[in-house]
């Protein structure tokens, strides 16, 4: 972490403070059907950022009066483990989880056939083990893909990045240094590439309308990138089922 | 649970905003009527409350002295609680706040705390020791539609009127005030929910039931903006939320007027 008072140049000669360019994502990795127990499961490193996601369902919404005749519910749970910050968190879930789990879970709503799963809910449960800015985008772009690994037809992926300001230049996927910039601007947004649509937006920090286009330009090239990626992911382990036969 | 006689006016509302009208005949970029009582509570540091058409707020601020946090030892902060009351509608429970509480309070503390309206610097009283918390602490009596809006606005006029207590041997003296605390600009959320794949400002109970999804964007005057929001299950295109924004900015132009 860079100490209070140190002047940084967030981006110097087109290069950011660990070496990106102003539109490049940290590294990825995905998997899914990495949890045996699970309808549908994915695992996510994102920079350090680790998630594992675990879908069950659709199953009966129970209590009852949860259901819904005419379509299913998507409750989705976010949980930080307790190392998974720089301090001990404490186990008990906070305002801030509550928040996620709820915008998250809508973020992901819009791209599911819930009307083909009435009176039923389809539970997501997701972990993060290890966070350095941006483990909201990267818990959605995991939990959509093990809900497709579950099986559950969808409209299309759901791909979620963080986007915004640091030293006064726009950038895409902002890591922890970047994020704690003085002028930061962190938006964390989901885009469901395919018809363009955006399910989960947010923003804080001091920002322009002329600032929100540029960075709601990266953040849909980025969705892109990712959408690629998590069709990779899918497509492996069909792939790899195909050989064990 | 699904109620058959919601379904009957989400269905009404929904043909009326197809031709671009509205229940209650505004247009659909227009407010409810809004009025702010000042000073609702003689023990609060600042308070008041706010009706937007029949959504109704109490808002109160308490300056406490605390603790700073490790990593800013020379900075206080704020915090904002949210409770919808049981009184105010008969799908609110008794109880500690659910999630439509806790998004309440985050989103309008975001919009606050982002617009670095209050200097936490400012709120400083001895470097690692000791400093203020500003508790700002609204309470939902009435809802009709649109809480956000009318909890920041109820907020922000309530921190307008805070004067800080006076501090004897780190502990506050009863009924003593040293001055006003400095508040630099007016952030304001504005809501708009979008039904029937229409643009709608400042939604009332039953337009909220028919809406696909919600986008509350605040700011701090004519050109900066400092929060974002969006929820609820349905999706916004990026021409969509552009117009969202400058709805935004037209109408908490006004509003600020009145704060």
């Amino acid at each position: 972490m860079a100490k209070k008072n140190e002047k940084i140049e967030y981006v110097k000669n087109g290069k950011r403070v660990d070496g990106r360019k102003v539109d490049e994502l940290r590294p990825i990795k995905m998997e899914v059907g990495v949890l045996p127990n699970a309808d549908g499961s994915a695992y996510l490193e994102w920079g350090q950022n680790k998630v594992l996601v675990g879908v069950h369902g659709p199953k009966e919404a129970l209590p009852k009066h949860k259901q819904n005749p005419y379509k299913g519910l998507v409750r989705f749970v976010y949980r930080m483990a307790t190392f998974s910050v720089p301090d001990r968190k404490n186990p008990r879930p906070g305002r801030r989880e509550v928040e996620i789990s709820k915008v998250s879970g809508e973020a992901l709503e819009k791209a599911i056939f819930l009307e083909n799963f009435p009176n039923c809910a389809i539970d997501v449960y997701l972990e993060i083990f290890d966070s350095n800015a941006g483990s909201r985008a990267a818990g959605i772009t995991a939990a959509s893909l093990a809900i497709a690994d579950a099986g559950i037809p969808m409209k299309d992926l759901v791909c979620a990045v963080g986007v915004g300001k640091a030293g006064g230049e726009i950038i895409l996927d902002l890591n922890k240094t970047e994020e704690d910039a003085p002028d930061a601007v962190d938006i964390p947004i989901a885009i469901m590439p395919r018809t363009k649509e955006i399910t989960l937006l947010q923003m804080d920090g001091l920002f322009t309308k002329a600032e929100w286009k540029k960075a709601s330009k990266l953040a849909f090239e980025g969705c892109d990138q990712l959408k690629k990626m998590q069709e990779e992911a899918l497509r492996k382990k069909f792939d790899t089922a195909e050989k064990k036969k | 649970m699904e109620n058959i006689l919601w379904n009957v006016k989400t269905d009404k509302v929904l043909s009326l905003i197809k031709e671009g009208k509205r229940a209650d005949e505004r247009k659909l970029d227009e407010y409810r009527s809004i009025s702010i009582t000042k000073n609702i509570s003689e023990n609060a540091d600042g308070s008041a409350k706010v009706k937007l058409g029949d959504t109704e707020v109490y808002a109160g601020v308490k300056m406490m002295p605390g603790t700073p946090y490790p990593d800013n030892p020379d900075q206080g902060t704020i915090s904002v609680g949210a409770e919808l009351m049981p009184l105010a509608s008969p799908e609110f429970e008794v109880g500690p706040p659910r999630e439509k509480a806790i998004e309440l309070a985050r989103v309008v503390d975001r919009c606050i705390r982002e617009s670095k309206t209050v200097d936490f610097k400012s709120l400083c009283v001895r470097e690692g020791e000791l400093v203020w918390i500003v508790f700002i602490d609204t309470y939902v009596s009435n809802y009709d539609g649109n809480a956000f809006d009318a909890t920041s606005i109820a907020a922000l006029a309530a921190l307008n009127l805070v004067q800080i207590p006076k501090l004897e041997d780190d502990k506050i003296v009863k009924g003593e005030y040293t001055g006003k605390l400095k508040i630099s600009k007016q952030p304001l959320l504005s809501t708009v929910a979008k039904i029937g794949g229409k643009l709608v400002s400042d939604p009332t109970l039953v337009e909220e039931k028919a809406m696909e999804a919600r986008f509350s964007c605040g700011t701090v005057d004519d050109t900066i903006m400092c929060a974002f929001q969006k929820g609820e299950a349905g999706s916004f295109t990026v021409e969509e939320i552009d117009e969202c924004i400058d709805r935004s900015f037209k109408n908490s132009k006004e509003i600020r007027k009145l704060v």
